[in-house]
Order: C-alpha cells, then sequence, then structure tokens
C-alpha cells in the first residue's frame, strides 16, 4: 500500500491533526513504509482463526448501579483551557 | 547512600543511621549535579519530596511503616499525580497539573515512599529511545552520546546513574524493559491486570502495563508488592492475590526447565549479545536449571501485529485530547475544527502524528478487517505459541534487545528501523505475560540485558529466578563511570 499526498491529507483529516505542508511528502514515505512492515501480516493464513481482543480470557467485570463519583467539577475544570459558569467554551458551533 | 538498596536504606532508616530527609536532600542534590546532562527528569519535585519525608519520618519514628517508607522514588511521568505536572512527555500535557493520583502513586504514598520527581520519556511512551520527547532525548549514563532506551528511558536513565534507588516505567511493546536493558539496570513488565492503569495515561490499553525499575530484582520485588493488586477502577484490573514476592526470592533453581526460543538467537541478534545471553543461560545451568530449545514460529510477525493493534487503540485514546478539557489549546480558533486540527497538530510530535494516522487509517471503513481485525487473529496465533512453549517450560530465556544501546540520532530518520529494537519484547505484550530484564553483561563498555518471560501470573517465579542469578554474578551491581 503506498500513499499519496490525498491519502495523508484524507487521514489527517480523519484524526483531526493539522499537519504543515511542507511535511506532507515525509509522512507519505514514513507512513507507506509502516504499512509495508505491517503488510507481512498477510504470510500467514488466519482464516479462522478467532481473534483475540483481551490477553486473558475475561468478561468485562460489572458494578452495582449507584451513585459512587461525588462532583468534581471544580478541580477537573481547573486545569481546562477555558470556563465560564461551569461550562467549557468552545467556538461557537451553532450560527 | 545513593549506592545502597532498598532493603538497605530501609534498614539504615529503621535504625536511625540517617533520616528520610537526610536521604532525600541527598538525592536532590545528586539530581542538581548530575542530571543537567542527562535529562533524566523532566519535573524535580523539591518541596513535595522533602515535604513526604518529613512525613515518612514521623511514621518511622512512630515504629509504623513498611518497607518503603521514607524510600525516594521517581516516577514515570506518564502516572498522573495530583497537582504536580503530569506531561506525559508531550507539549500537549505541558500545562497539565492533574486533578488526581494514579493508583500506583496512591500505592506508593501510602506505603509513605518520596515522590523525587518525574521522569522523562518518550512522548505519549510511543518510542524505544526516549528522543520523542517534548522535553529532550535522555543520555545514557554508561555513554552520554547514546540513548538510554525507551520509552521509560529517564527512569532507567535514574536508576542507573544512582539518582534514585527505583522508579516506575510502564511497558507497551517493551518500554519497561529495552530500557532496563539498555542502562544495565533490572525492569519488570507484569502480567496484563496485575497493576492498575487506574490514572496511568492510555497509549495502547490492551497492552499497557506498569512495573518496577530498579537495580536489583529484590528491589524490584518490593515495589512490585506495593504496586499489584485490584482496583475497580481499572476495568481489567485483576481480581487476584497478591504474593509476597520477597518470600521466594531466594527459591532454588534447581530443576528449573527454561526454554530458549531458537528464532530469538537468529539473524538481526548482535553476535557479542548473543555469546553474553548464552554465558547468562550457562550460568543457570550450573545453578541447576534445564534448558530446552523451544519455538515461537510467529515471533517475526509481533512487530507488524503490533503496529497495528497500538496506533489503533492509541488513534482512539489520545482522541481525548482536544484542546477543550485540558491540555494544549491553539490560540483564536477559527471554529471547532479548527480548534481542534491546530490544538492536537500543535500539541503532539511527529511520532505521535504517524501514530494515530496509522491507527485511524487501520480503523477507517473498508480496511477493519484487513488491518484490526487480522492483527487480532495474529494475536492469538501469537499467543498459543507461547502456551504451547509454557507446557514444556517453566520460564523463556533470550536477549531483551538485539544490540546495545544506539548513538542518540542513529535512528530517527527511519521509524520502522526504530521499530525493529522492540523486535524480542512485543510479543509478550501481545500475550499479555510478565516479562523481565536483567543485567547480563557487557559489549564494548555498553550494558546487555537478558530477558526472562514466564506464564501469567508468574512474577514471583521471575524475581526468583533474576534473584538467583543476582547472588552469583555481579552484572546488575556496576555501575557507570564516574556515577
Amino acid at each position: 500500500m503506498s500513499l499519496d499526498k490525498a491519502d495523508v491529507e484524507k487521514i489527517a483529516h480523519l484524526a483531526r491533526l493539522a499537519i504543515d505542508e511542507g511535511d506532507i511528502p515525509e509522512y507519505a514515505r514514513n507512513l507507506t513504509n509502516i504499512l509495508d512492515l505491517v503488510e507481512q501480516m498477510n504470510a500467514v493464513d488466519t482464516a479462522g482463526v478467532t481473534p483475540m481482543a483481551h490477553p486473558l480470557e475475561v468478561a468485562q467485570r460489572l458494578r452495582e448501579d449507584q451513585v459512587t463519583e461525588t462532583d468534581q467539577r471544580e478541580a477537573f475544570q481547573a486545569c481546562a483551557p477555558s470556563v465560564e459558569a461551569g461550562l467549557y467554551l468552545v467556538p461557537q458551533v451553532i450560527e | 547512600m545513593h549506592t545502597k538498596s532498598i532493603a538497605e536504606l530501609a534498614a539504615g532508616l529503621r535504625a536511625r543511621e540517617f533520616s528520610s530527609e537526610e536521604l532525600t536532600r541527598a538525592l536532590l542534590e545528586r539530581i542538581g549535579r548530575l542530571d543537567g546532562e542527562l535529562n533524566s527528569f523532566i519535573t524535580v519535585a523539591e518541596e513535595h519530596a522533602l515535604e513526604q519525608a518529613r512525613a515518612a519520618d514521623a511514621r518511622l519514628a512512630g515504629g509504623e511503616a513498611g518497607p518503603l517508607c521514607g524510600i525516594p522514588l521517581a516516577q514515570k511521568d506518564i502516572f498522573c499525580t495530583r497537582g504536580l505536572r503530569t506531561s506525559c512527555g508531550s507539549k500537549m500535557l505541558d500545562n497539565f497539573a492533574a486533578p488526581y493520583d494514579a493508583h500506583v502513586i496512591e500505592r506508593f504514598n501510602g506505603a509513605g515512599a518520596v515522590l523525587l520527581g518525574k521522569t522523562n520519556m518518550d512522548e505519549f511512551a510511543m518510542g524505544s529511545s526516549n528522543e520523542t520527547s517534548f522535553y529532550g532525548p535522555v543520555r545514557n549514563p554508561w555513554d552520554t552520546s547514546a540513548v538510554p532506551g525507551g520509552s521509560s528511558g529517564g527512569s532507567a536513565a535514574a536508576v542507573a546513574a544512582r539518582l534514585a534507588p527505583a522508579a516506575t516505567g510502564t511497558d507497551t511493546g517493551g518500554s519497561i524493559r529495552q530500557p532496563a536493558a539498555l542502562c544495565g539496570i533490572t525492569g519488570l513488565k507484569p502480567t496484563y491486570g496485575r497493576v492498575s492503569r487506574y490514572g496511568m495515561i492510555a497509549f495502547a490499553s490492551s497492552l499497557d502495563q506498569g512495573g518496577p525499575m530498579a537495580r536489583s530484582a529484590e528491589d524490584a520485588a518490593i515495589l512490585l508488592g506495593t504496586m499489584a493488586g485490584f482496583d475497580r477502577r481499572d476495568s481489567t484490573s485483576l481480581d487476584q492475590a497478591v504474593p509476597d514476592y520477597t518470600a521466594t526470592l531466594g527459591d532454588d533453581l534447581k530443576g528449573l526447565k527454561i526454554g530458549l526460543p531458537k528464532e530469538y538467537f537468529g539473524e538481526g541478534l548482535d553476535a557479542k549479545v548473543a555469546q553474553v545471553i548464552e554465558a547468562a543461560v550457562a550460568e543457570y545451568k550450573k545453578l541447576g536449571a534445564e534448558v530446552v530449545e523451544v519455538s515461537l514460529p510467529n515471533s517475526a510477525l509481533a512487530v507488524p501485529t503490533y503496529y497495528v493493534v497500538a496506533p489503533a487503540e492509541c488513534s482512539s485514546n489520545l482522541s481525548r485530547f482536544d484542546g477543550v478539557r485540558f491540555g494544549h489549546r491553539c490560540e483564536e480558533p477559527r471554529d471547532l475544527e479548527d480548534l481542534y486540527k491546530r490544538s492536537r497538530g500543535e500539541g503532539f510530535g511527529p511520532e505521535v502524528k504517524r501514530r494515530i494516522m496509522i491507527g485511524t487509517y487501520a480503523l477507517s471503513a473498508g480496511y477493519y478487517d484487513a488491518y484490526y481485525l487480522k492483527a487480532q487473529q495474529m494475536r492469538r496465533l501469537i499467543s498459543d505459541d507461547f502456551k504451547r512453549a509454557f507446557e514444556q517450560v517453566d520460564v523463556i530465556m533470550g536477549p531483551t534487545a538485539p544490540g546495545t544501546a544506539f548513538k542518540i540520532g542513529e535512528k530517527t530518520d527511519d521509524p520502522v528501523t526504530m521499530y525493529l529494537s522492540d523486535i524480542y519484547t512485543i510479543a509478550v505484550n501481545l500475550a499479555g505475560l510478565p516479562g523481565m530484564s536483567v543485567p547480563a553483561g557487557f559489549v564494548d563498555g555498553l550494558p546487555v540485558g537478558l530477558q526472562i518471560v514466564g506464564n501469567y501470573f508468574d512474577e514471583a517465579r521471575l524475581l526468583n529466578v533474576a534473584h538467583r542469578y543476582q547472588q552469583v554474578t555481579d552484572w546488575h551491581a556496576r555501575a557507570p563511570e564516574g556515577i
């Protein structure tokens, strides 16, 4: 799989990453090399192999549906770039 | 004081030979004097450390104190520390003072340990050389023109340079074991689920695991005893009893079955490193162990598999950095999309961006089956290889890394070459097994690590196997010149 400029721009957009125009050729080259490495997997036939999502075959733990967390809004918002009246501020979304 | 083991320091504190405050001051002084060159710390928490040391001295005076009370430790800057900068080696979190403590930090605080500071690391733990850190590369104390390994390179360098008796690391594809090997220290990656990931900034959640980095297996055992254990706040934490890891350190190794995977001694391994590993195995034979050849046939595909699984999980995990709730935010965003894109584009370095993009691509519509599903199937085959090997043997041994510490800048141009530094460690993460790196000798003045891999939850045996070797060798006790 060889990625070109348009591919890199599309992936960067999907990942919401601004990248410099001048860096695109290097990203294209490096990402292509990484995908070439990854595609070595295709040497193995994995038909019928059950995918492994977790190293130990355990079920997701459940808990009682009870309130366990206390309100820590102030502490958590203390490290936010921009807040007002307990709300996170972002540029206007709705015209 | 800086050369003593944790057990020796604990004894000294109890016998009132020195106080925790004196010990902490001595280490802070060393950090101030030596770390300018090494760059192993991102944040030195001087006031915080002295405050904790005085509290520990009060506890010691009261007679109530476990083995870590008053012992200064360095924490990888991936563990959240309340009120202290937790940067994860990234510009993205340069301004982030965590609002809570990680589980591991809570456990050390509870045990009375002293937090000296937060150690340097590859950005978001993505790297094998510590060169992707926003705070600059760490230098290897054995050769300051060489890398310490990564991603826990700051922790490894700090412990090797005797700036801290021990430290923590995290290991997603080798990030405890490879720097431990390259800096000549002892590092252990526990079984996946053994140490809580709560408050440990996530890279690849199905692989990440925290563990101790120390100068000996005995010290690592003391640390792991405090770090390990169930935590309901980590959904994959396992509720299994934590044994006293120090109790079995001295167990006899007679009849221990060691498996040597033939795939770990083939092409790509430095011949001199191979000799060091063979000599270590010979030492184990003298201790009564039996050695058999085993095969891990899918070994060569562990790195390709990892570079789908880890970036895919990383692209999901790092989507939380959006410039809204915490972390870097760009100046004057035009709209919401511009806010996301520029905050992330400015906050992340090139390696993190590459991995986010690979993961995004692998998970994007039309490619999921070819990449992510395929990698998960490969992961099953790699894990099954280990299962079969552990039917025959108790532990698996081999090199931790294919070579010794390489020069700063040597591998930065080509990510794929860098990725291959973890060729022997990555499969262990994919399988979720515990693994260790133990100093086993030197090649041209640089340390070599022996990797020991155990079955699930067999950390006690790994520590025992490492400790007995350290009783009959002194590789782990050697210090870099001038240190």
